[in-house]
């Protein structure tokens, strides 16, 4: 028993932080420490999947988000933006619709995992995860489809980004 | 109590201690924790002193390569040198410039050192001596040192310094470029393997994978250089156009961790090629005495540090454009053919024959396609050289 | 949550407090005598024009796309790498098609110049 309080105090502590740094990432005046603040909340997601078992997804989180979709945003923000200090106002005239739009999102969510009856955890997984991952993803009873799809659709991302994000030539 | 074992000696020193906490009527999770924080302490501490070595081995080295003596003044053969830098380092007075972000650039170095120490804890030493054997080994490497390229986007912002900004993005630029054939190439043992798990994949190497796969193991090497950071690819500190890069601000001991996290990462990189590739511990009696298999490990993981090393004071360093085309026109195609030619190659072989068999048919697969580049290579130079023969008469 | 991973995040820390004890060891015993022109930024003896952070070249920002892709596709491969010995050759094909379409996906980027450094 005493396990698993263990597990559920670092897991309390990781998730009022997640959720703290997430806060500050919409607050923080400063985009760049934004960006980083994005880092630490993506950070504490990785420790979750840490807690929940999950070590494939936590380094795939950490490769993905950290290693990669930061460093972009970081990128984007330094490439795109004269002035690193955000003066305006925080928030426009429409605030208020944010927040109730924001509110009734929130309370039909909680409802909704409430109301879920959640089907009971059939034990560990027995055996290697990642194997049975690798397996099932190509598998023509399985996943074979969205594994071929998710590598056109990234296709896709990169041709859109691409010609979004090169200069045209004939503007030179 | 356990018994003591000589040539598994860290592990039975290790059952010694847990056995010892147990005694003093601690919670057997806790005496694990605990266990834990003191083997994390000694890898810890293994990783972290290894620098002041290799330094030394380095200056000496290089300064022979160059027809010099190397350090030669502190201690026999200059032995000591390393100390009377960390000495000279700590007490250096440390100058934070004004205007830059003051918490982000001390974070800077700290989380650079963590991200490179932070391999370690997968990278295993004997067949029983490995901080922790995760079934994610290999990935969790990428995954930790992906944290470094933000520190040094962290430390190249923070400085305020336009020289500092201006390497941060080469450096940037240049690493998370050369992480793509990088991961490529590990994938090769990866599915030679069968496992991400760092002991699984040592103990699949009755044939070093370098057999199998030297054209991953070539690809690794030379994206780990530019993950590193050195020559050639060190254009991210090019002295005579950045003056130091994103370090440039840094001083005294702050600038001592990011050399310190260089080295060390210089030499994770000869510890995980040795591991992936060349059989990590796996040596005549190394299973039956792992203390063997730590002295196999550390003499590979020396060989490849000095090949590196020798490459560093051998070549020139490259541009950026030049980096850049090296990278995705030849490394990320390459090292995609080496990754479907292995993957059908290795299928067709046929299911009953031997490993050595297997890795030679794989070896001449290689072999062909390292022949089919170097053609391609080469009709691409005469294409080049064609093209500026012309201008040069047109001009 | 395994054991491993708490090794993992015990080595992260100590990791983390090795790095900060040079620095704690430096500020107790190295001198500070600061000076205005000490904290000057460096740039050639001159003093800085403009603001620092300025805008850069977007040619990084489109490397980086382009990582961000590859990157993605090539997580996908690892766990169908780690079955790869227990997979039949038409499973194995298949994870080849995928290694071809993101080669495509290279070859379009290569084609439309976006990896020439200009």
């Amino acid at each position: 028993m005493e396990a698993v309080s263990a597990a559920q105090i670092i897991f309390i502590v990781v998730a009022l932080l997640t959720v703290a740094t997430t806060f500050l990432v919409v607050t923080v005046r400063n985009l760049i420490h934004a960006a980083l603040w994005l880092v630490a909340t993506l950070f504490g997601i990785a420790v979750i999947f840490v807690l929940l078992d999950a070590g494939f997804m936590a380094t795939v989180q950490i490769v993905l988000y950290i290693g990669a979709i930061a460093i972009l945003i970081v990128f984007a923000v330094m490439l795109t933006r004269r002035v690193m200090q955000d003066v305006g106002p925080q928030s426009n005239e429409n605030w208020w619709l944010g927040t109730i739009v924001a509110a009734v999102f929130f309370a039909a969510i909680s409802t909704l995992l409430w109301s879920i009856r959640w089907p009971a955890l059939p034990g560990a997984v027995v055996g290697d995860t990642v194997l049975a991952l690798g397996r099932s993803l190509v598998d023509p009873n399985q996943y074979v489809i969205p594994f071929e799809v998710a590598s056109v659709m990234l296709i896709i991302a990169l041709i859109g980004s691409i010609t979004l994000a090169l200069p045209g030539k004939q503007s030179e | 109590m356990p018994e003591l074992k000589i040539g598994d000696l860290l592990v039975s020193l290790y059952d010694i201690l847990g056995w010892s906490l147990s005694l003093l009527g601690l919670h057997s999770s806790a005496v694990s924790v605990l266990q834990k924080i003191v083997s994390g302490f000694v890898l810890a501490n293994f990783v972290m002193l290894t620098p002041i070595f290799t330094i030394w081995v380095e200056r000496k080295v290089a300064g022979r390569f160059q027809d010099r003596l190397g350090p030669n003044r502190v201690g026999p053969f200059g032995l000591f040198q390393s100390f009377a830098d960390i000495v000279k380092l700590v007490i250096k007075e440390d100058i934070t410039p004004a205007g830059a972000d003051k918490v982000v650039f001390n974070i800077g170095p700290v989380l650079a050192v963590m991200s490179v120490v932070g391999i370690w804890a997968v990278i295993p030493f004997a067949s029983t001596m490995v901080g922790t054997d995760m079934n994610v080994g290999i990935l969790y490497s990428v995954a930790v040192g992906a944290i470094g390229t933000l520190a040094i986007m962290m430390g190249g912002w923070a400085s305020n310094n336009k020289y500092a900004l201006l390497g941060a993005f080469r450096t940037v630029s240049q690493l998370v470029s050369y992480e793509v054939p990088m991961i490529i190439a590990l994938l090769v043992p990866t599915m030679l393997a069968g496992s991400m798990r760092m002991n699984a994949i040592v103990a699949e190497q009755q044939v070093w994978f370098v057999v199998a796969a030297p054209l991953a193991m070539l690809i690794f090497l030379i994206s780990s250089i530019a993950e590193v950071g050195r020559a050639p690819f060190d254009l991210l500190e090019a002295e005579s156009e950045i003056v130091a890069g994103f370090h440039v601000e840094y001083t005294g001991m702050k600038f001592g961790v990011w050399m310190l996290a260089e080295f060390v990462h210089a030499f994770t990189i000869s510890a995980l090629a040795a591991v992936v590739f060349f059989g990590g511990w796996r040596g005549p009696l190394a299973e039956q005495y792992p203390l063997l298999g730590v002295v196999y490990f550390l003499i590979k993981t020396y060989i490849i540090y000095l090949f590196l090393l020798w490459i560093r004071v051998t070549l020139p360093r490259v541009r950026i454009d030049q980096m850049n085309n090296l990278n995705w026109k030849f490394l990320v195609p390459l090292s995609l053919a080496v990754l479907v030619v292995t993957a059908l190659v290795d299928k067709a072989v046929p299911v009953g024959a031997s490993l050595g068999v297997r890795s030679l048919v794989l070896f001449l697969a290689n072999v062909a396609l390292i022949l089919v580049s170097i053609s391609l290579l080469a009709g691409f130079s005469r294409k080049l050289q064609a093209s500026e023969n012309i201008s040069v008469d047109s001009g | 949550m395994s054991s491993e991973w708490i090794f993992v995040g015990i080595f992260l820390i100590l990791a983390i407090i090795f790095a900060i004890i040079p620095l704690v060891l430096s500020r107790v015993v190295a001198p500070r005598k600061p000076h205005e022109l000490k904290h000057q930024t460096y740039e050639c003896g001159m003093e800085t024009v403009g603001d620092t952070w300025i805008q850069f070249k977007a040619q990084y920002y489109i490397f980086s796309l382009v990582f961000v892709i590859f990157d993605v596709e090539i997580v996908f491969l690892f766990p169908w790498a780690v079955a790869y010995k227990q997979l039949p050759f038409f499973a194995v094909v298949e994870g080849v098609l995928f290694i071809l379409i993101l080669a495509g996906g290279l070859v379009y980027v290569w084609r439309k110049g976006a990896l020439d450094w200009v």
